[in-house]
């Protein structure tokens, strides 16, 4: 029917001089768009189900493919974008809601390119990372507020559990499910060769990885799919998942296609059920239960581990941020409007949340306001995308960063957002055997530890060029940022001066 | 032109210190020949000294020493003062008037002790009290100044070459065991006196030559402990730094050399176990009291003074010993000119805290 038709967004564009038909795009294509004609011993594309992966570009031997924007228009219309034109006649044609995947990829701010940084010069030095030691090294969880002596005079460990890591970032989370097998071992090794944690998301811990627990975050979320006391204990720390900065305010959706094998006996649930993590934790209405919670995994965990608590960055952000440094969690973790999922209502993804520099901002400011800043860490996300918005996203206050859509990019991701479908060419968001297998964790884990190496070289350039030899020195140090074409109220919140000043 | 607390103003410095461990009081001439020589290091836009056991008459009241802007400044300051403290004795603090110094605000001297009522209804213990009293002055009454608030000791500073500054207060009529100085090279003009150094609450005092990468990092952590930075500057977020973790969190100057030039993770694995553990526990504790970039510091307290340098050494700092009597400056010069015939002098290294304690004995060296 004429009325469902939507022109392509993108093209395939053959080069018929170099293709020499070997059918490798064919092969690749987990969503059939290429087609051999044996007649005519030519390739042929059908451009509606290409998602722009790039898979079979990146692997065409004789570089005969590019994908294009097609360019088709409809008549210009500042209000009335394409987009939202097709987007309406999907929904006029299924009645459903609008999926997306990754993070929010519309033309809001981006604080980080914002902010700029500061360097030394004639008053005080500079120093290089090369010739002089340059810390990197952080611990999250909760400071005492007494120093204890003992009859010698010494001073008492008495510190709550701490996290060690060799640099202020973490990989996020992303469950066993939404990725691959693959995907998870990828990042289960980077973490331990790197001294940084990964975090096994909503989908319990697979067997196969409790060895790398020491480096690894378990997480509890509303589904407490794959939750049990072995699990619990297994990791470094427990987090409690309450929000995503994808889909503030609503739960997740593991289709019953990806609750396959290992999958399904991980997250303790029958083969072909989807997987439906409610909205809220039925058992957390207030922050009053969180408290509960918070100390029923202490208990569980005998003390042992610090309890991050997760939120999606929300407009009263820094009130609930005050209320969980109360409720004895040791970590809290936000999560920005920006931040990547393997599926999300598109309206929720795109209009619900704010940025993580501002929530970030106004969390750290409210919590030394209370004087309860020390009684937790901050770890945000949603999207650090390089080691500048590392060293800015800790200049503004937070003590680490958490990092997703950048790792699955250095496994091979390119950002076609179409996790939701399952058929993730570069076998990273999908189940299908045959996909998974093209995701090598042995190359997979070096380029995550490449990638972060590579974030770390750059990260100590940029503290030594401020005269910054240790990493405690700059987080909250919000004097090394200046704004940039920002309006007073945002550097207000964002407690930072406009470049000049 | 905006003041010192508006605006952050870098500054390069020379620091001088001398004490004697046997609590022997000297002239403040001494140190006044001793800053001279470095009279480069200064432009002119500060100096100042502080010098420790010069009120013994006074020793048990704090001794308030203030810059007033106007009359009306130093009326709304006195009743403060009267409703919060018994003053016993109140004067002009004496000055001496030089071609070199000019603009001096109204300087006044206060010798007080807290009204036991007020105190008792405060629940705080005296110097807490007397520490939010100098804080309550200082950041709501317009004009009025507290720059000095020990017991038995006293800061004296202006706009000018230090050595002009000593002539200024008449130093060299006073005698203390302990002294130090600054002399100040600021990147633009304060122009206002509360600006120079050094920085003292209660009987902690700071002279500090450098400019701290951490600034922002250290000021936004203390000022959660009710701290309030109103001038913007290093030698003041230091001092407070001193304050909370010697009063307020029980610190030993040992255990504060250890916080403020923390020594390097590599460093802390190689030591032995205990030793291991109290570094690491320092670190995580007071991450946010460590300080990075150049400085030297003189940190004069109640029963002796420390001297201190970033953990790179990036600011030069010489100690010299004869006798009883321990020197610290900027440069040997300092020393020399004072005491040419020294028993030891040596460079202390980075983060290696050197404190003097009054009689007891050698120099602690870590």
């Amino acid at each position: 029917m004429p009325l469902n038709f939507l022109y392509p967004d993108y093209e395939v564009v053959r080069n018929p001089d170099r293709c020499i038909a070997c059918r490798a795009c064919e092969r690749q294509c987990a969503n059939e768009a290429h087609e051999y004609l044996a007649g005519a011993n030519r390739i042929v594309c059908d451009d509606a189900k290409c998602v722009c992966c790039h898979r079979c570009v990146s692997l065409c031997p004789t570089r005969a493919l590019k994908i294009v924007k097609s360019g088709n228009t409809y008549k210009g219309n500042k209000n009335w974008s394409g987009k939202t034109i097709n987007e309406l006649y999907r929904q006029a044609s299924s009645g459903g809601v609008l999926l997306s995947s990754m993070g929010n990829p519309e033309d809001y701010p981006v604080y980080f390119d914002k902010l700029l940084l500061n360097a030394s010069q004639v008053t005080n030095p500079s120093i290089d990372p090369l010739r002089e030691p340059m810390e990197t090294k952080v611990f999250l969880g909760a400071k005492p507020t007494l120093i204890e002596r003992g009859k010698d005079g010494g001073i008492k460990n008495n510190l709550p559990p701490q996290l060690f890591l060799s640099m202020p970032a973490m990989f996020s989370a992303m469950s066993y499910g939404s990725i691959s097998y693959n995907a998870h071992e990828s990042l289960a090794r980077a973490a331990e060769e790197l001294g940084i944690l990964y975090n096994t998301g909503e989908g319990g811990l697979h067997e196969d990885f409790y060895k790398y627990g020491k480096h690894t975050v378990v997480q509890v979320a509303s589904g407490r799919f794959g939750v049990h006391t072995q699990y619990l204990n297994s990791g470094a720390a427990v987090e409690i998942k309450m929000g995503q900065g994808a889909k503030p305010g609503i739960g997740g959706h593991l289709p019953g296609a990806k609750i396959v094998g290992d999958v399904s006996r991980t997250r303790m649930i029958p083969e072909g059920s989807d997987a439906i993590s409610p909205a809220p934790h039925h058992d957390i209405y207030s922050i009053e239960d969180l408290r509960q919670l918070v100390y029923s995994l202490k208990e569980a965990t005998g003390y042992t581990k610090p309890v991050i608590v997760k939120i999606a960055a929300v407009h009263n952000i820094s009130a609930i941020a005050s209320g969980i440094a109360r409720s004895g969690a040791d970590i809290i973790a936000i999560d920005g409007f920006r931040g990547g999922t393997g599926a999300a209502p598109t309206r929720i993804r795109d209009h619900v949340g704010i940025p993580v520099e501002l929530a970030l901002s106004s969390v750290d400011q409210r919590l030394r306001d209370e004087g309860i800043r020390g009684n937790v860490s901050i770890v945000v996300g949603g999207s650090i995308r390089s080691s500048a918005d590392i060293v800015k996203a800790v200049a503004l206050g937070a003590d680490c960063v958490y990092i997703a859509t950048a790792a699955l990019l250095a496994l091979g991701c390119h950002l076609c957002r179409s996790c939701h479908g399952g058929k993730c060419n570069w076998g990273i968001a999908t189940q299908v055997p045959e996909l998974v297998k093209r995701m090598n964790p042995e190359i997979g884990y070096k380029r995550l530890v490449n990638l972060m190496n590579a974030w770390r070289h750059e990260l100590k350039e940029m503290m030594g060029g401020m005269g910054i030899n240790s990493i405690e020195s700059l987080k909250g140090n919000r004097a090394m940022l200046r704004g940039v074409g920002l309006n007073e109220k945002e550097l207000q919140i964002l407690g930072v001066k406009h470049a000049g000043e | 032109m905006r003041r010192e607390g508006q605006i952050r103003i870098p500054s390069g410095c020379a620091i001088s210190g001398i004490i004697n461990k046997s609590g022997v009081r000297m002239s403040g001439d001494a140190i006044i020949r001793s800053i001279s020589v470095m009279h480069d290091r200064s432009n002119g836009l500060g100096g100042g000294f502080s010098a420790y056991g010069i009120y013994p008459e006074y020793k048990d009241y704090y001794a308030l020493h203030m810059f007033y802007d106007s009359a009306l400044a130093k009326k709304e300051c006195e009743e403060f003062l009267e409703r919060h403290f018994d003053i016993i004795n109140l004067s002009k603090i004496p000055t001496r008037k030089i071609r070199e110094i000019t603009d001096e605000p109204l300087i006044w001297r206060y010798f007080v002790a807290p009204l036991p009522t007020k105190l008792a209804e405060s629940q705080l213990d005296e110097r807490d009290f007397a520490e939010r009293c100098v804080f309550r002055v200082n950041t709501t009454i317009d004009g009025a100044y507290v720059f000095s608030s020990g017991k038995n000791m006293g800061v004296f500073k202006a706009v000018g070459f230090p050595e002009d500054v000593g002539r200024f207060y008449r130093l060299e009529e006073y005698e203390g065991w302990c002294f130090t100085a600054h002399g100040r090279y600021p990147t633009n003009t304060p122009g206002w006196w509360g600006g120079a150094h050094p920085f003292a609450l209660l009987d902690y005092s700071v002279v500090h030559n450098g400019e701290i990468s951490s600034y922002d990092a250290n000021r936004r952590a203390i000022e959660m402990y009710g701290y309030k930075c109103t001038l913007q500057t290093d030698t003041e977020v230091i001092t407070y730094i001193i304050d909370y973790l010697h009063r307020k969190k029980g610190l030993d100057f040992t255990e504060i050399a250890s916080v403020i030039a923390a020594p390097f993770w590599q460093t802390i694995e190689r030591m032995a176990p205990k030793e291991r553990q109290l570094h690491e526990y320092l670190r995580i504790m007071f991450a946010e009291q460590l300080i990075t970039g150049p400085f030297s510091i003189l940190v004069g307290f109640e029963g002796g003074l420390m001297a201190l340098n970033d953990r790179l050494k990036l600011r030069s700092m010489v100690v010299g010993e004869k006798g009883d009597t321990v020197y610290i400056a900027s440069e040997e010069a300092a020393i020399r000119i004072i005491e040419p015939d020294l028993d030891a002098v040596w460079s202390p290294k980075g983060g290696q805290p050197v404190i003097v304690r009054l009689n007891g004995g050698e120099p602690e060296c870590l």
